[in-house]
């Protein structure tokens, strides 16, 4: 029953669902909106078990002093003063959770995506250096495209912005439409083998 | 003479009402076009007249560029009459009123009929190999690298006594990349379970993180060993995309992890992933469907599932039958699909000319709205 419940569900859902995106009538779009906020109920849910999943994370590794468990400390007093932040102030443009938010949140995911910058640069270098007969050809394609991308690019020869056009709007293209046609592929198998019953990894077995 | 006058210098009509209910819609709209007129005008006002109504209101007014309005401001099954007017500044010419036109929603999209011919043909080819494979049948797969590596990247972990970590993407439990990357999530669950190494897998959603605990616990009882299972290494970080980045990276820097696996949908914090491990010195095994974080793991990981080679590890992994067989099914798809395209690319040269028009219908079958 344990196993027989969510994979008759899943074959239900996953049958109506499929049917609904040939149907326009309201009725149809009235399932989906239900199907959408019933995924928003359960992820509250879910939500609070993530909660619970980091706070006794954290709590165990202080309780225990392992490795760097300041870290977890902070971790902590950062979630329950935050929480408590928007409890008691609110959560409004502006109260004090926003401005937790737009100057410590932001601040810090902006340098997390800015070193990205550093890591292409390594990345750049080791994917360019010319070991293959491939490599070589990665190289000098890429040169032509970041060449032709820049005015300098244009400065030297008004032909090679055309140049990287091409290489990115025909051969590219092609690889990249390659790619998505077999991930099209794979997405109706696996959701035709799950709505099926058929791959049951998700339940965490097969039989 | 005055007349001659008149007929040269006064706004003509427009012509070709058409008006009709909106197809393969929800209701509550009506689609109205006409010809666009030869001479310059200003705009065209588009006027509605319900039945039982006396005098016509204006429902929209277009650019002179324009020759089609959508009225979604109508009430379904009421009958509508339409009238257009074609304005150059204080002159108006009234098209001819329109026939009883009444809106309604339908219950089937004819527009997406291909999409549905597409899908019932590829599932009919997955379920014949599939039913093959139930038979017994010996299908071959080809050797899939990346694949292969598991075994090796699980034995490397387990002799070096370091832990190994799976992400399984930062997409939500709606991405099929994700749900394709729970089920490898279990193969490699049943070999850390046999070898007894530590699987650390921190998630980014809260419903991904639920069902990763389940599938680790469910392949970890599978294999007999239940007591090896702990809980507390599969956990929920954050849903904040650079908080999770930042997190995974010091996870990896401390840790050290002799095996890192990137599986599911990623975004632009694939590259500060893959690059922070390749500095840790484990071996990197990445999946993704996501086109433009791929040259990133190609890059920064010794071995790289690209697009389908994801959908395709769960059954690779485990060799099941059942599931090798749509594997079979899949590439069969990808057959059908390069010969429409050849005979699609065909077809467009040809029905250039004039007495191949005919190609523009089958060619019309195929582009998706």
């Amino acid at each position: 029953m344990a196993r027989t419940l969510p994979l008759a569900l899943c074959f239900i859902m996953g049958v109506l669902m499929a049917c609904q995106f040939f149907i326009p009538h309201p009725l149809s779009q009235s399932f989906l909106d239900l199907i959408i906020k019933w995924v928003r109920i359960i992820s509250a849910f879910a939500l609070a078990l993530g909660v619970r999943s980091v706070t006794l994370r954290h709590y165990e590794r202080i309780k225990r002093r392992k490795g760097e468990w300041g870290f977890s400390v902070v971790t902590i007093v950062s979630l329950l003063a935050t929480a408590l932040i928007g409890l008691i102030w609110g959560v409004g443009a502006k109260s004090y959770l926003r401005l937790i938010f737009s100057n410590i949140m932001v601040p810090l995911g902006a340098t997390m995506f800015s070193i990205l910058a550093f890591y292409m640069a390594s990345a750049a270098y080791r994917a360019f250096r010319a070991r293959t007969k491939e490599a070589t050809l990665l190289l000098i394609a890429s040169f032509i495209v970041m060449l032709g991308m820049v005015p300098i690019g244009t400065a030297i020869s008004p032909r090679l912005s055309d140049l990287a056009e091409w290489l990115l709007s025909v051969p590219n293209m092609a690889a990249k439409r390659g790619i998505m046609f077999g991930v099209a592929l794979g997405v109706i198998a696996t959701s035709l083998k799950i709505i099926l019953g058929i791959e049951r990894g998700w339940l965490g077995g097969r039989r | 003479m005055v007349y001659l006058l008149l007929f040269f210098f006064t706004l003509a009509p427009p012509t070709s009402l058409c008006v009709f209910d909106t197809p393969n819609d929800a209701g509550k709209s009506i689609t109205i076009s006409w010809q666009k007129l030869e001479e310059e005008v200003s705009c065209y006002e588009v006027w509605r007249r319900g039945e039982g109504e006396t005098d016509f209101q204006l429902c929209g007014i277009l650019p002179a560029t324009e020759c089609q309005f959508v009225d979604d401001k109508v009430i379904d099954g009421k009958v509508y009459y339409y009238k257009v007017v074609a304005v150059k500044g204080e002159e108006r010419a009234e098209s001819e009123i329109s026939n009883p036109v009444k809106s309604s929603p339908q219950w089937f999209a004819t527009n997406r009929i291909n999409v549905l011919v597409g899908v019932i043909f590829f599932s009919a080819l997955l379920l014949y190999f599939i039913y093959h494979a139930r038979k017994g049948k010996k299908l071959f797969i080809r050797r899939i690298s990346g694949l292969d590596a598991v075994e090796e990247a699980v034995g490397r972990a387990t002799e070096m006594g370091k832990p190994i970590l799976y992400i399984p993407g930062l997409g939500s439990i709606a991405d099929i990349a994700t749900i394709a990357s729970l089920n490898i999530l279990g193969e490699v669950a049943k070999k850390t379970a046999q070898y007894e190494t530590t699987l650390l897998v921190p998630n980014r959603d809260p419903i991904v993180y639920t069902v990763a605990y389940e599938v680790c616990k469910e392949a970890y009882t599978n294999v007999g060993r239940p007591d090896a299972f702990k809980g507390e290494n599969i956990f929920f970080i954050t849903d904040a995309q650079f908080a999770y980045a930042a997190a995974v990276d010091g996870i990896m820097v401390r840790e050290k992890p002799a095996t890192n696996f990137f599986m599911g949908m990623f975004w632009a914090e694939s590259l500060i992933l893959a690059e922070t491990g390749a500095t840790t010195g484990a071996i990197q095994i990445a999946g993704t469907d996501a086109v433009h974080q791929l040259p990133f793991f190609i890059t920064a990981c010794d071995y790289t599932l690209i697009g389908e080679e994801l959908y395709a590890a769960s059954a690779y992994l485990s060799k099941e039958p059942l599931l090798v067989g749509s594997l079979k099914g899949q590439d069969y798809g990808k057959l059908v699909i390069l010969f429409l395209l050849l005979v699609g690319s065909c077809f467009l040269l040809l029905s250039a000319l004039p007495q191949f028009r005919f190609f523009q219908v089958i060619i019309r079958f195929f582009s998706v709205s």
